[in-house]
């Protein structure tokens, strides 16, 4: 099994707070972190990859210390990693993403199977995995929570899909792309040896002019169809909580009811 | 490699830039404004720049007569086992809205097998014009099929606008178009409006797990596409004596040519969809183990609402995945969201913050909760919601 899995480092958005002043983000000392989604597919990777061999290569596009998500990556388990990093690349909207993704994906050769996480955590936009499937035209099964079946013989996956309804279970040819849900499986940490061999091994850095086959102009900013004309806070939450006290629960039970029902949300 | 570019003559370094910018990627060096890696591109920052010192690379310009050539609003109309899907309403709402701004027509798409009744209720919902295309390998939503036939209907008619609900087949399906007919696509909008100067769709959304929001555009690609939450527009009333045009659509699919089967589904037994749910009834931490479930449930019941769970009653293994509302879950937009023992960690208020109504109830009076809460009960909510949900018995006669 030849796996690719695809990452994103991202500021761990939990960390991240408004500046109460000028009502920006504060990203001053907030941790990256791999993409939480990513790493199940890593995850992922790496078990298909002890049940059927093969190996496990994990891309990312990003500025040069997405190097660290990828070192990680690697500590994990992962056999090889490859940074797209170009100022060329720089300010990509998910369709130019996808693009480049796919076309250094190309440049790696046969593949069996593409992993992603089902959505960034900063984005939120999910839409890089059904774009790179596109691009590479193979099929795609996405907030994938479970792998049935695998059969490299003939060339077959079924999985179960988590659908707002329940779950789907799809069956398709090989190659495909998956991108996955979080209940998928339980994320490894790294190891003391995966660390060492982490530290020493060498990323090669891919830029535009190491993807000559693709087309420059869909790159980067140029190529991306979408624009970001403005960025603000969301609106905040109108007024303070109302604490209901009475001298029962019973009784606090009943105002709360009241509230609800005028309020007309019931 | 940021992409700004800063005229370091011109700076005065009056620090306009630094305040504004939402990702924190600007700063003063030496009195002059310098940028790092950070920087998304956004431009937030070159229209407070008091001497234009920063700019932008120049993106390419598509000719105005191309762009002409794309008219209507465009709507896909998602159906489940034969029933239109709520969220899906909620896009024609919204798109007769954008039509009638742009004085054009809406378009629904509905794909499907044996979904004639659904192309009926496109057009009492809103539409003017219907793309009936119905046929077997269509029956289940599969990407490639349904990715197809409307790649083909946008290269035929080009719409200028295609919405599609951010349900996981919308965004399934939407990222698949909008690449194969290279054009911008904003997933998750909680917001949809005409530029009434430049007659462009700004597409605003949450991101940074709903710390930040951006207005995106798409000037220079059609159709402009967009997915959009859940019950974030309203439901319209349908009107079964509004007319318009059907046109069935033979699509040229055939199924030995579509790698991908469904082979199953799966409903867990009495579940309720989180996503379109009016109320949700969640817990925490706090609700100790599997059983602690129960009550709220009950209270779920009697509500008519579904039971949602924050990570850490997930994480335990209290309460199935499906069920986690927050970043690392479902985004949720309940008229009523009654959270029980939960303390409110961000990333949980990322995924239901912009509930109509919040209700907390919690042992902890500092919880976080209590601050994005409209109403609040400090203590035991295995006394509380039993409580409550005999209350509501009583009042609403279930």
């Amino acid at each position: 099994m030849n796996i690719i899995v695809c990452i994103k480092q991202v500021p761990d958005t939990t960390e991240v707070k408004i500046n109460p002043e000028t009502g920006t983000l504060i990203r001053e000392g907030v941790p990256s972190i791999i993409n939480p989604f990513d790493t199940y597919a890593i995850e992922e990777g790496l078990r298909l990859k002890e049940k059927f061999g093969g190996k496990v290569t994990v891309i990312s596009m990003g500025p040069p210390q997405a190097m660290e998500a990828l070192k990680e990556a690697v500590a994990m388990g992962a056999d090889e990693a490859i940074l797209l990093s170009d100022k060329a690349f720089a300010g990509s909207d998910t369709w130019a993403t996808a693009y480049t993704l796919s076309q250094a994906i190309k440049k790696l050769g046969e593949f069996d199977l593409i992993l992603c996480g089902k959505q960034a955590i900063d984005g939120d936009t999910g839409q890089v995995g059904p774009g790179i499937a596109r691009q590479l035209g193979i099929s795609q099964l996405t907030y994938v929570f479970k792998i049935r079946h695998l059969d490299p013989e003939s060339r077959t996956i079924v999985v179960e899909r988590l659908l707002e309804e329940g779950r789907e279970v799809v069956e398709t040819k090989l190659p495909a792309l998956l991108t996955v849900v979080k209940d998928i499986n339980q994320p490894r940490y790294p190891t003391f040896l995966g660390i060492r061999r982490a530290t020493r091994m060498q990323i090669p850095v891919w830029g535009a002019a190491d993807l000559p086959g693709a087309d420059s102009s869909k790159f980067g900013l140029k190529g991306s169809p979408t624009q970001v004309v403005r960025v603000f806070n969301p609106p905040k939450r109108e007024g303070k909580v109302e604490i209901i006290q009475a001298d029962s629960v019973d009784e606090a039970a009943s105002i709360l009811a009241d509230k609800l029902l005028a309020e007309k949300v019931i | 490699m940021p992409l700004l570019e800063i005229n370091k003559e011109e700076c005065t370094g009056c620090g306009a830039c630094v305040s504004v910018c939402p990702f924190g990627a600007l700063s003063l060096v030496d009195n002059i404004a310098t940028v790092d890696d950070k920087c998304t591109a956004c431009g937030a920052c070159l229209d407070v720049c008091p001497v234009n010192a920063l700019s932008l690379p120049e993106r390419p310009e598509a000719a105005a007569e191309d762009l002409k050539a794309y008219q209507g609003v465009w709507v896909w109309v998602e159906q489940f086992q034969g029933e239109a899907c709520s969220i899906s309403w909620e896009m024609v709402g919204k798109g007769r809205e954008l039509a009638n701004q742009r004085g054009t027509i809406l378009t629904a798409c509905v794909l499907g097998h044996n979904v004639g009744h659904i192309a009926k209720q496109a057009i009492a919902y809103g539409a003017d014009r219907v793309f009936w295309v119905d046929d077997p390998t269509l029956a289940v939503y599969r990407t490639q099929p349904y990715a197809n036939v409307l790649v083909e209907l946008v290269r035929q008619y080009k719409p200028e606008i295609f919405i599609l609900g951010a349900s996981s087949r919308g965004r399934d399906l939407a990222g698949s178009v909008a690449t194969e007919l290279y054009t911008g696509l904003t997933a998750d909008c909680t917001g949809l409006d005409i530029d009434p100067e430049t007659n462009l769709l700004r597409q605003t959304r949450p991101a940074f797990g709903g710390n930040i929001m951006a207005t995106i555009i798409c000037p220079n690609y059609r159709p402009q596409m967009a997915t959009v939450r859940h019950r974030v527009f309203e439901m319209p009333v349908p009107d079964e004596n509004r007319q318009g045009q059907i046109i069935p659509i033979k699509p040229n699919l055939s199924e030995d040519q579509i790698a991908t089967k469904v082979v199953d589904f799966i409903r867990q037994q009495g579940e309720v969809n989180l996503a379109d749910a009016k109320i949700i009834v969640s817990g925490g931490r706090g609700v100790g183990g599997p059983e602690g479930f129960e009550p709220l449930r009950e209270l779920a019941e009697v509500l008519g609402g579904a039971v949602g769970a924050s990570r850490a009653a997930v994480d335990a293994g209290w309460i199935p995945y499906a069920h986690q509302v927050g970043q690392t879950g479902r985004t949720v937009r309940p008229d009523l969201y009654i959270a029980c023992g939960i303390s409110g960690a961000v990333q949980h208020l990322a995924g239901m913050g912009t509930a109509k109504i919040i209700v907390a109830i919690n042992k902890d009076p500092e919880a976080p909760i209590f601050s994005v809460a409209n109403y609040g009960i400090v203590g035991d909510l295995f006394q509380i919601v039993p409580a409550l949900t005999e209350q509501f018995k009583k009042k609403l006669r279930r």
